[in-house]
């Protein structure tokens, strides 16, 4: 233990605990990430960061001191990293599998350090980490200099948008506090940052385990004439005042209507000023009026900044809800259904190009389809490969879509309308951290051609509700059967219908699809595009598809207005549909001359909710077509 | 707190509040019956009023649950219904039943005790009012375990844990869908430190319990604790004696099993200058992180405890 902290705060508090409550309270914070390699000391280090500003309790080091005893890995000394790595099962294995966060005080900050890991399989942990960070420390051992994960977590931290990147050559005491190695690995490493576009970055030599340059200049190093970490902590520039200065938006959480007298938008400001008076706009309406109160419990304000929690009041009564952004009148972002994004991949399932997955950014929830991506990148070499896909992980480009117009900006300008997740609609696991790079030139230019004679006007010509009736099943369950018993009720009760039969479909439309998952995915997509065409002319559509992935049925459904999509499992036990063998398929499939056939050798995922199911084991076509037809007319 | 600073630029506390209110706004936003659990200590009255100051002028649109043991000191119930009342928000009381109908208390029962008032009580009222979301006020720099929990930290439908499962939590996006049976404890204080609650509660003139606050109060001194004799339950052993001793609480739970301090800090600054200079951590003062080892609370939150 060297030296002594170079901020100690006990003198004050002691002597004028009102001047330094006054001081605490005016400080400022920074949020930053440290990031390295297994070994390179970030346990270590944190730990001294809180030991040297006094954040560890008496019991806390006597705890420390005997644990660092029993499984420390500095022969008896103390081991900081035992104070840091939280979990037990990494407490074992002695390496940091979860992003921890950790809390420190100086004279001037407040710290909060997200410790994140440096193994490959957690790469998600440490964009987490990253996301919210102001600054990165990117530990570097001085006797490996830089490795594959020091530029991979550099990488990452520049993908993010961290514009303070501090390179802190951990373990000199190990290398004689040696200036020519130091130098070395700054060089090395200034190579690398200038080849992916990192600005720039400020090197220190540290021993976190020694406390060299931490706190207190190294008596070690006197070659060495910058400012210690702490000191440079101190002093960078935090984000959120940087993002003071940008165009005025806030996202809309939560409409405040307490009576009929107050009707008050809720969000917290992510870019620019707010003040009474100014002119706002709503996106996407476009609609626009004048901030009338900045109201809190503590009274109202006159003015308010980025990084403040508000409710605004205006002048007018405009529609606004969650997910519209409130904007500086003049200065509007922009909104838009199709973009380029950089997605960095964080789930064990693969994206599914194609799929609909739930896309969240800012307060807007919309669902998106992903484009098989345009490149991936090696975070090892920075190559950009070409992939169908993106396994956990991965990073890459690829165009987007979504289902209604999303309000954004470039995440270099804004993190809050650029950032965005994915989830899967199934298992609601956060599969994606994406970052909006521009709109595709498509979205704008591409308007609805407004019509004249719209579906209700279709519908009401042929007196009749349109309806989309989605037989789902295995193979030679018996969709095609009902479904065809069914349309020929319907045509004679005088109803306008049509079938799109799964094999008919792939005759022509789809005949340049296979059985893979990603075709499977699209051959449902196109023929719910034409049922939801179908259902515009005002027809009533069967369909009969396997259509095996729920996620699929489901982004139909989520096409057609409520109610129009009505599912009918026609359930029969694979044992039964593989006896009955109609075409002959399950014979082929088990023979091996079939790949991918549902319920062998990929999946059918029965419905959760269907509208109406069929169970095929003790209800005839023609019952189950009498109780579909019952039912659609019945809606009607 | 919110005066901005001439050059308006936020300050931590600042930041930290707008960050738990961001919080709060999004859980009312996504979740269909969320609660505020309300143990009447100083972190759930700064939780409190940061929900109060996120839906002003509106009440907040959530009811405080208590999950009372029967045990907690008596300034706590007297300072838990005012708030209720000031606030306009309902107050949920559970007590176990099973823990009442077997007389179970700190003294004869140990272990059993927080199991069965507090971990089993708070999954039998989570279970009852079929709340998908509860807020907590747990912090991360209290202990190890919960440095590494995300803000939306996940139960199965027994209310377990899984660690190494986690969400990832980017930005101040959170991910709020559930799967069916799953809930949510939802924690908007994480990022504050045991500093920025008591500073906090200074600047805005949070109520607190008076026995933050050093009085003199009957005491006994037990296996190195110091215990106030809060009411006639309290069991002396052979020989003791309640002692008049001026003294004052870190952080409250049952009083047969919460430590006390002596100290002569009657105001919020001294208690924040004894808080600064003191040498023990917060949660020494209770029994409940000694189990298990080093692994304490992570086990018991595996389990459901919150």
């Amino acid at each position: 233990m060297s030296t002594a902290p170079a901020y100690v705060v006990d003198d004050l508090v002691a002597r004028d605990i009102d001047a330094y409550l006054d001081s605490h309270q005016h400080k400022t914070m920074l949020r930053f990430i440290t990031c390295g390699s297994v070994d390179d000391g970030k346990s270590t280090l944190i730990g001294r960061l809180l030991y040297d500003s006094k954040m560890i309790f008496e019991d806390q080091l006597a705890a420390l001191e005997s644990d660092s005893r029993k499984q420390g890995t500095q022969g008896g000394e103390i081991d900081f990293a035992l104070l840091v790595d939280g979990l037990a099962a990494e407490r074992e294995q002695g390496i940091t599998i979860d992003v921890a966060y950790r809390f420190f005080n100086t004279e001037k900050r407040k710290f909060i350090v997200a410790d994140c890991p440096g193994h490959e399989q957690y790469t998600r942990n440490m964009v987490t980490g990253a996301s919210t960070a102001d600054l990165a420390v990117i530990l570097i051992d001085a006797r490996k200099g830089v490795l594959t994960q020091t530029r991979r977590h550099s990488y990452l931290c520049h993908l993010i948008g961290i514009r303070n990147i501090v390179l802190a050559v951990n373990k000199m005491d190990l290398v004689g506090y040696d200036q020519a190695t130091f130098d070395t690995i700054v060089a090395d490493y200034a190579a690398f940052a200038e080849s992916i576009g990192i600005a720039g970055f400020t090197a220190l030599p540290i021993s976190g385990f020694k406390g060299d340059n931490i706190t207190a200049r190294s008596p070690n190093m006197p070659w060495y004439h910058g400012p210690t970490l702490v000191e440079h902590l101190e002093t960078v520039e935090v984000l959120a005042s940087v993002d003071a200065d940008k165009p005025f938006r806030m996202p809309v959480q939560w409409v405040n209507r307490p009576h009929l007298d107050f009707r008050g938008f809720s969000g917290l400001i992510a870019t620019g000023r707010v003040a009474v008076g100014d002119k706002v706009r709503v996106l996407p309406s476009g609609k626009t009026s004048a901030v009338t109160r900045i109201v809190t419990l503590d009274g109202d304000l006159p003015q308010a900044v980025a990084g403040q929690s508000v409710t605004l009041c205006f002048a007018d009564e405009i529609d606004c809800s969650r997910g519209d952004v409130i904007a500086a009148a003049e200065q509007p972002p922009e909104a838009a259904d199709q973009f380029e994004a950089t997605l960095v991949w964080l789930d064990d399932a693969a994206l599914r190009v194609g799929r609909g997955y739930w896309l969240k950014l800012g307060t807007q929830t919309g669902s998106a389809t992903v484009q098989q991506p345009k490149y991936v990148v090696n975070v090892n070499t920075l190559e950009q490969l070409a992939a169908k896909t993106l396994d956990l992980n991965a990073i890459g480009v690829a165009e987007l879509t979504t289902d209604r117009p999303i309000v954004f900006e470039p995440y270099a300008d804004n993190r809050t309308l650029g950032g965005f997740i994915l989830i899967d609609k199934l298992t609601n696991a956060t599969v994606a951290a994406g970052m909006l790079h521009f709109s595709l030139r498509r979205a704008q230019n591409v308007h609805w051609q407004a019509v004249d004679v719209g579906r209700e006007a279709h519908a009401a010509l042929k007196e009749q509700k349109p309806a989309v009736l989605w037989f789902t099943g295995l193979s030679g369950s018996g969709k095609s059967t009902i479904a065809n018993l069914v349309e020929k009720r319907l045509h004679a009760l005088g109803r306008h219908t049509f079938l799109l039969d799964g094999d008919n479909v792939r005759h022509g439309l789809n005949k340049d699809l296979g059985f893979t998952e990603a075709d499977r995915i699209e051959n449902i997509r196109r023929v719910g595009e034409v049922a939801k065409l179908m259902t515009d002319a005002g027809l009533i559509v069967l369909t009969a598809f396997i259509s095996p992935f729920r996620a699929e049925r489901e982004m139909v459904r989520a096409m057609l207005p409520a109610g129009e999509f009505v599912e009918v499992f026609v359930d029969t036990p694979f044992a039964e549909a593989e006896r009955r063998d109609v075409k002959g398929l399950y014979k082929k499939a088990r023979a091996g001359l079939l790949k991918n056939f549902t319920g062998i050798d990929s999946p059918y995922e029965r419905p959760e909710a269907p509208e109406v199911r069929i169970d095929t084991t003790v209800t005839t076509p023609e019952q189950a077509a009498e109780q579909i037809v019952d039912l659609l007319l019945r809606r009607a | 707190m919110s005066r901005l600073l001439d050059h308006q630029r936020l300050t931590h506390l600042q930041r930290l509040e707008a960050e738990a209110i961001h919080i709060m706004r999004e859980v009312v936003a996504e979740a269909d019956n969320p609660v505020m659990l309300y143990s009447v200590g100083k972190d759930s009255a700064v939780m409190l009023h940061l929900a109060r100051k996120a839906f002003y002028p509106s009440p907040p649109p959530f009811p405080l649950l208590h999950v009372d043991t029967t045990w907690k000191f008596r300034e706590m119930y007297r300072l838990r219904d005012r708030m209720a009342a000031e606030s306009g928000m309902t107050l949920l009381v559970h007590q176990n039943p099973e823990a009442i109908e077997r007389g179970i208390n700190p003294f004869d029962h140990g272990a059993l005790h927080t199991d069965m008032w507090k971990t089993e009580g708070l999954k039998q009222a989570l279970d009852h009012y079929g709340f998908d979301a509860a807020f907590g006020g747990a912090r991360r720099d209290e202990e190890k375990s919960r440095a590494k929990e995300r803000i939306f930290s996940f139960r199965t439908a027994t209310h377990g844990w899984d660690p190494k499962n986690q969400r990832p939590e980017l930005w101040n996006l959170y991910n709020a869908r559930k799967n069916k049976g799953e809930s949510i404890r939802v924690f908007p204080i994480s990022n504050w430190t045991e500093l920025d609650i008591w500073q906090y509660i200074h600047l805005n003139d949070v109520p607190i319990v008076p026995l933050y606050f050093a009085a003199e109060r009957p005491t006994v001194e037990r296996d190195g604790m110091l215990l106030m004799v809060d009411d006639e339950r309290f069991r002396l052993l052979p020989g003791e004696q309640p002692v008049m001793r001026s003294i004052r609480f870190r952080t409250l739970g049952c009083y047969p099993l919460t430590g006390a301090v002596e100290s002569r800090a009657t105001t919020l600054p001294q208690v924040i200058q004894e808080t600064l200079l003191t040498t023990t951590s917060e949660r020494q003062g209770r029994a409940i992180d000694k189990d298990a080892g080093g692994a304490g609370m992570e086990v018991k939150k595996q389990q459901g405890y919150f």
